[in-house]
């Protein structure tokens, strides 16, 4: 047996001293921070410090590890992408207070979802860099550049927060905790998301704008009902792990990739043909183009189709283009349907443009309601309560263009018959097409 | 049985699904979006379809999330693609910067919907052509590719992540509600021919090097090597914050002369040129469809026009420009806009005149509205 000797990395940080104004309690947060990772001993390329905006956000030049600098609040978001991308990876965040009032949502949904991120808030209850500006810690009173009057906001509880939405560890305590080190090695070998919520003096403005103290910080944790200590620590599962999980009886299957139609019928059309349905959002309008739309592809056409409905799928207009045509054509507007088919008040009114475009040979086909519609085209009136069986709302689309497809003969109907027994809701549709095929005998 | 040869190989099919498609099949691994009106369908197909090839699908808590992910998941060796309509690209505006700042390959899918604002969800526009080149600070170069077709959807979206990589920048693929969710008929055998995209990567080193400008250099990998760094700040070739003009300018010239300098890489038009003719129709996206049928109306009339549909929009294709517009002294551009992309062309255009054809009503050009225009 033979013996490997490891020796452990000395220090993670470079030779660089900090850029912090003297007595900034970010400077001891960052040698924890060493000091854990040097317990920790891990690779530091495989540690990504991931560093937010701010005095706190200058944090990962001062390491040796990967880093990810990016936008002021966002660091959190990157450090979720990291974390999913390689959950191998030892991710942490260092962040300001400043972050989690223009990062909240991320916080919270960082929080929630138990991503296996530590997130180390250099919580100095002010914005450092550009001035001492209020943040959302400000504590209330507190007098800032920006609340020269004193702060009339209540200050955030961060560990309450995540703490209430899930986090796996969460811990408040401030620069001067003796056992801050260990605190940092448990919050990064949790599994799960981890938060420390680290209190420190910001000297250049909120100490001296407001007297603070390290005495008067710890004091005031309490007397502001923000209890130091380790406040959350529950068994999660971590995210990136949960996701692999979860995913892994798919994993390996087959992407949806194209399958083409079978052409068993053949087509009548030697040039385009446009068909426009106007009824109503919820009347399967979409849904019935499709149908004649494949029945068209299992002749041999070819066919596009373009929705027009408001955003409520299930109120208001829904009016549907429907090209078939022989050649390959490239997407276009229906400026004047060949078959307009007026199924509703909503398609009614929705149907101006295309009935004024229509001509003699154009054929418009609609319920009793619209038979005076005003149009130079032929107006074929169906009246489903003629038909032999109650016709529901969501069939009347199919059933008026299994009519025109009848009436017009771009391909037989046998082809609509297929696609219509072939999809879902196959024998509604199926009772659709066979009423449309007969509604015009009646 | 037998199949015959000849009988047509056709689905019917959306846009949306051909971006899905077109990015799996080019190597994407990880997706991050919001949900939104016209855009939620690939993130629909890719929270299905992803995982099945070991992928991560996200659906962020907003789009800053979203977009966070993306440019964090492709550190760590992931190729990102994110989609989202024109509020969503608002709110990604910061991070497009830091992805230009960090050079950090994404694919970023715009489909277009009527703003300004909320706008019209399910209605279409391309208003978009002018913002999604200069949607962050600086002013910096993007990429930026718009198909016309489902076909060119696949294609476009499979070359937006090669470009992506190439350049190690954002790309974006500029489609829009009409492009991204009409259904229609695809002949299986149109669809280009896509091959995974290999990332070039190196395990250790300064993660950037700009020298010479231009020069593009391999990507790091978080874990993978020694430890490197990426910054949004300005910075020298190790990401480390610098304020040294030198270094300040050699940065900032990089991030321009690797686009500026490899536009024959990037420039892709559709040229149906007709000589003889002394109009030229420009167009792009879900527009080049009227515009393609007006070409065939007119030329069966026997007037003359040629036609160059742009599918690089930005940069420009100037190469491709200047040779189209040998002879012509009229340029007609139709889009769903005032005018946005016809500012471009004017900038070439010399002395020709450049007339627009143009509707912000949430209805399409028709081809009639075109051929009008060119009589
Ligand atoms: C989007 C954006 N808005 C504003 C700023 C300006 N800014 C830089 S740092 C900062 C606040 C930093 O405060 P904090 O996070 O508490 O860090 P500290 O300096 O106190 O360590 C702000 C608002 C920015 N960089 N980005
Ligand atoms: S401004 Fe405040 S937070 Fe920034 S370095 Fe100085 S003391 Fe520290
Ligand atoms: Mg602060």
């Amino acid at each position: 047996m033979s013996t490997i000797t490891v020796t452990p990395i000395a220090t993670y940080r470079t030779d660089d001293p900090y850029p912090f104004c003297p007595g900034c309690g970010h400077g001891p947060i960052l040698d924890r921070l060493n000091d854990a990772m040097i317990k920790l001993d891990l690779d530091p390329a495989r540690i990504v410090i991931v560093s937010d905006i701010g005095c706190s956000g200058l944090s990962d030049q001062y390491f040796a590890t990967s880093a990810f600098h990016g936008l002021h609040g966002r660091s959190i978001t990157y450090a979720t992408g990291i974390k999913l991308a390689n959950p191998d990876l030892e991710v942490v965040v260092i962040m300001g207070d400043g972050g989690t009032g223009i990062g909240g949502a991320h916080l919270l949904s960082a929080a929630r979802r138990n991503i296996g991120i530590t997130v180390i808030v250099m919580n100095n209850l002010n914005f450092g860099m550009t001035g001492g500006q209020h943040s959302t810690t400000t504590p209330e009173g507190g007098v800032t550049s920006t609340t020269p009057h004193g702060n009339l906001e209540h200050p955030l509880d961060i560990c309450a927060t995540v703490g209430v939405n899930g986090a796996a560890y969460v811990y408040r305590g401030s620069s001067f905790d003796q056992d801050l080190a260990d605190r940092f090695v448990a919050a990064m070998t949790t599994p799960g998301f981890a938060l420390l919520d680290i209190w420190d003096l910001c000297t250049a403005y909120y100490v001296r704008s407001n007297k603070f103290t390290r005495a008067g910080m710890e004091q005031s944790m309490r007397s502001w009902g923000m209890e130091p200590g380790l406040l959350y620590e529950r068994t999660v599962a971590e995210y990136a792990v949960g996701y692999r999980q979860a995913h892994a009886s798919i994993a390996g299957m087959p992407v949806a990739g194209p399958r083409p139609v079978a052409v068993d019928h053949e087509h009548g059309l030697d040039r385009p043909m446009s068909f426009v349905v106007a009824g109503s959002a919820g009347g399967k309008v979409r849904s019935a183009a499709r149908l004649v739309a494949m029945g068209g592809l299992r002749s041999g056409l070819w066919a596009a189709q373009r929705d027009d409905y408001p955003v409520t799928v299930k109120a208001g207009h829904s009016v549907t283009e429907l090209w078939l045509a022989p050649d390959e054509m490239p997407l276009t507007a229906v400026a004047k349907p060949d078959v307009l088919a007026v199924i509703s008040d909503d398609g009614y009114a929705k149907a101006g443009p295309y009935l004024a475009a229509m001509a003699a040979d154009d054929l418009v086909l609609t319920t009793p309601e619209f038979a005076d519609v005003s149009t130079e085209a032929r107006v074929v009136v169906l009246d489903p309560k003629a038909a032999p069986k109650r016709i529901p709302k969501t069939s009347l689309g199919l059933v008026f263009l299994a009519a025109a497809v009848s009436l017009t003969g771009p391909y037989p109907l046998d082809a609509l018959r297929q696609a219509a027994g072939s999809g879902s809701f196959a024998e509604v549709n199926l009772e659709a097409v066979e009423t449309g095929a007969t509604i015009l005998d009646q | 049985m037998t199949t015959d040869a000849k009988a047509p190989r056709r689905e019917y099919v959306d846009g949306a699904t051909a971006i899905t498609r077109g990015a799996i099949d080019a190597g994407c691994t990880f997706f991050a979006g919001y949900p939104i009106t016209p855009a939620s369908g690939i993130l629909m197909a890719m929270m299905r379809e992803l995982p099945k090839v070991g992928g991560i699908a996200m659906q962020g808590e907003d789009e800053i999330a979203s977009i966070g992910m993306c440019l964090g998941a492709a550190m760590a060796g992931a190729k990102a693609m994110t989609a989202t309509s024109g509020p969503g690209i608002s709110l990604y505006s910061e991070n497009i910067g830091l992805a230009v700042m960090g050079e950090v390959p994404i694919v970023v899918v715009d489909v277009q919907r009527l703003g300004p604002a909320t706008g019209g969800a399910t209605t279409v526009a391309q208003g978009d052509v002018q913002f999604v080149r200069w949607g962050t600070a600086g002013g910096y170069p993007v990429i930026v590719l718009a198909p016309s077709s489902v076909p060119e959807s696949y294609g476009l979206t499979a070359k937006a992540f090669e470009l992506a990589e190439r350049f190690r920048c954002p790309v974006f693929l500029l489609t829009d509600k009409e492009i991204a969710m009409t259904l229609s008929a695809v002949d299986v055998d149109e669809y280009p021919t896509v091959g995974v995209v290999d990332r070039v990567e190196k395990n250790g080193g300064l993660p950037y090097s700009w020298k010479p400008a231009g020069a593009v250099e391999p990507m790091r990998r978080y874990g993978d090597g020694d430890p490197f760094r990426l910054t949004g700040s300005t910075h020298d070739e190790g990401a480390y914050i610098t304020k040294d003009s030198g270094k300040v300018a050699a940065l900032n010239q990089h991030l321009i002369a690797k686009i500026e300098e490899h536009r024959d890489e990037i420039e892709m038009v559709d040229a149906d040129l007709e000589p003889g003719a002394d109009t030229l129709l420009v167009s792009y996206g879900v527009t080049a469809g009227a515009a393609r049928a007006a070409v065939a109306r007119l030329r069966e009339e026997g007037v003359m026009v040629s036609s160059l549909v742009v599918q690089s929009l930005w940069p420009i294709p100037e190469t491709s420009l200047t040779a189209a517009l040998e002879g012509i002294e009229r340029i007609v551009v139709p889009e769903l806009n005032m005018g946005l992309y016809r500012r471009e062309m004017e900038r070439v255009a010399g002395n020709r005149a450049v007339l627009g054809v143009n509707r912000i009503d949430g209805t399409m050009i028709t081809v009639a509205e075109i051929v009008g225009a060119v009589l």
